[in-house]
């Protein structure tokens, strides 16, 4: 058991842990910067631009991956342009990591914080402006606790969709050991050269984070709720 | 000090087009759900914006779509008190009163100090004491209501606007909190306006009136002037009178009441517009013989309320669907309803109201 212990490279589950977390800061600004541009839009408009910004949900992660691939490819206008200017690489790089779990768990994102929002009173907005209290301080004391639960969850479960990422990542960021894979390519990687002891134990640890996480979500969501529930 | 409206506004198929001017003092709106009254309330605070027309208060411009001017919200100086008092959630009895602190909120010595005196205050004042760490889901509809406010009124607004302040609360709770919010108002030197579909709500708290419907104001004044001549048949419902007839003009101070079948003898001058003559169930009187301005009265229906009778009165001379209301004050809970029923009924010359149909 040690000697097993012992032979892991744990470097997968750092790797994870920080895509996941680099890519949860970005998924939550740009989510609710989103939730509230989104909101101030024509319904027709808006119904437009919620789904582009849903897409990523509903697709096959490999689709986002092959668009990834398209727009970051140093081939192409944006990836020489990243390249030349910052000598950013984003393929088969641990950017690449970032960005494919930021772009699979924004929507998680956006979505929760937009139907938080759209709980929110408007009749609370309108009364801070009344008082005098200027839009950001509108927004940050009154509009952000109100959502607050609903902004929490969806951060969580934004972090859980990044750490797990599989199919966006493995196709634009690819799988090297060290630098690029993450504990689920590193599962799948394992299975396919027979090494299921290694497989499972990775397997074991996704299992134990995603627990720690649904039961996060479930006391953040409980907090709160000072309302009686239905049931 | 003085209020002068003229906007349009064009919204879910419905147009509104309200004037008004009013000088200092209470003023009270008063229509339908959905005759644009609490819509005209926004556009003075500023959270809607109208199409098009002018608000200036105080000699401020508000709004004026040709020269360009729409003060924000916040800019205004104008309280607003929301149907359901929109009290922070998140936020204690304390913070939600100092979110409506103007004046400095940084650090800098005296502006911090100066809010805590001011929010103590207030707190005083509006008997919240030992409330200032509870949450407002934690307080009752009267608490809550306080705390509104308490929270419009530190910010020293130079006019205060009302949205049915109490369309929420029913029985004693109102009375108790339309008491305490007259206490409060008391000493408010700015303006106030009152939105409400409560004619007895507009009467307690309001020196001047406006009738709306359908999105224009129908007609505008004094109160008390608005009670006794409302001059237009829907203005006179509005105020809730039930009891009206077309006319046929005799002469200056006779008409004959076409629905009623009687000819009425009017104190004021029938004008050549007038289509119709209205009059308060209240303000007839019983009577032992025919005279002029008497009815027959035949009882054709009773509804018994808390204080008083209510008698739904016909006679062989009125129009078939016609019949009149007429309210009687119950002396006590035992007297019964057929109990000093007169056999007519006297319509007082100085309490008929000439009504035009438009």
């Amino acid at each position: 058991m040690t000697e097993f212990l012992q032979s892991i490279n744990w470097s997968p589950l750092w790797i994870s842990l920080k895509t996941g977390l680099v890519a949860t800061v970005i998924a939550f600004f740009l989510g609710i910067f989103c939730a509230r541009k989104v909101m101030k839009l024509h319904p027709t408009a808006r119904g437009i631009l919620d789904g582009i910004l849903t897409m990523p949900l509903v697709l096959p992660p490999t689709v986002a991956g092959f668009f990834l691939l398209l727009i970051f490819s140093v081939k192409r206008p944006l990836g020489s342009f990243l390249l030349e200017n910052f000598d950013w690489k984003i393929v088969q790089t641990w950017k690449g990591c970032v960005i494919a779990a930021a772009v699979i768990a924004f929507p998680l994102m956006y979505r929760n914080a937009r139907a938080a929002f759209e709980q929110v009173d408007v009749n609370l907005i309108y009364a801070g402006e009344t008082l005098g209290m200027s839009d950001s301080r509108i927004f940050w004391k009154v509009v952000m606790p109100t959502a607050a639960p609903g902004i929490a969850s969806g951060t969580v479960l934004a972090f859980a969709r990044a750490i797990g990422e599989y199919g966006a990542t493995s196709m634009l960021a690819g799988n090297i050991l060290g630098k690029t894979r993450t504990v689920s390519v590193a599962i799948a990687s394992e299975t396919a050269a027979g090494n299921y002891g290694m497989a499972g134990f990775w397997v074991a640890v996704i299992i134990l984070i995603s627990f720690v996480i649904v039961a996060a979500i479930n006391v953040v969501s409980g907090r709160g709720m000072k309302t009686k529930r239905w049931m | 000090m003085a209020v002068s409206i003229d906007i349009q506004k064009k919204f879910r198929g419905f147009e509104l087009r309200v004037k008004l001017e009013s000088g200092s003092g209470a003023m009270g709106i008063l229509g339908a759900s959905g005759s644009g009254k609490s819509m005209t309330l926004r556009c003075i605070a500023g959270i809607e914006k109208p199409d098009a027309g002018r608000i200036i208060v105080n000699g401020k411009t508000m709004f004026d779509s040709e020269r360009g001017i729409n003060l924000k919200p916040q800019e205004r100086r104008i309280g607003y008190l929301f149907q359901n008092y929109a009290l922070f959630p998140t936020m204690t009895v304390e913070e939600n009163i100092g979110c409506g602190f103007r004046g400095r909120r940084n650090s800098t010595c005296g502006g911090k100090a100066e809010r805590a005196v001011k929010i103590g205050d207030f707190i005083q004042r509006y008997q919240l004491q030992g409330l200032e760490k509870h949450y407002p889901s934690q307080l009752s509809g009267g608490q809550q209501q306080r705390v509104a406010l308490a929270r419009m009124m530190i910010g020293e607004p130079e006019m205060i606007l009302l949205d049915e302040p109490f369309s929420a609360l029913d029985g004693y709770l109102k009375d108790v909190m339309q008491r305490d919010m007259q206490d409060f108002l008391k000493d408010y030197p700015g303006d106030m306006m009152l939105v409400t579909h409560s004619r007895d709500e507009a009467y307690k708290f309001c020196t001047h009136l406006m009738l709306m419907r359908e999105g224009r104001a129908m007609i505008s004044g004094e109160i008390k002037e608005i009670f006794e001549h409302p001059k237009l048949l829907d203005a006179a419902r509005l105020t809730g009178c039930k009891n009206f007839s077309r006319i046929e003009r005799l002469d200056e101070h006779h008409l004959y009441a076409l629905d009623w079948g009687i000819r009425l003898a009017v104190e004021e001058a029938v004008g050549q517009d007038v289509t119709h003559v209205g009059i308060r169930g209240h303000w007839m009187r019983p009577a032992e013989e025919e005279r002029e301005n008497c009815l027959p009265v035949e009882v054709t229906e009773y509804i018994e309320t808390t204080f008083e009778h209510q008698y739904m009165i016909k006679n062989p001379r009125m129009a078939e669907t016609q019949c009149v209301w007429w309210m009687r004050p119950k002396s006590s809970f035992s007297e019964r309803a057929d109990e000093g029923v007169p056999p007519y009924l006297c319509l007082p010359p100085e309490h008929l109201m000439l009504l035009r149909e438009n």
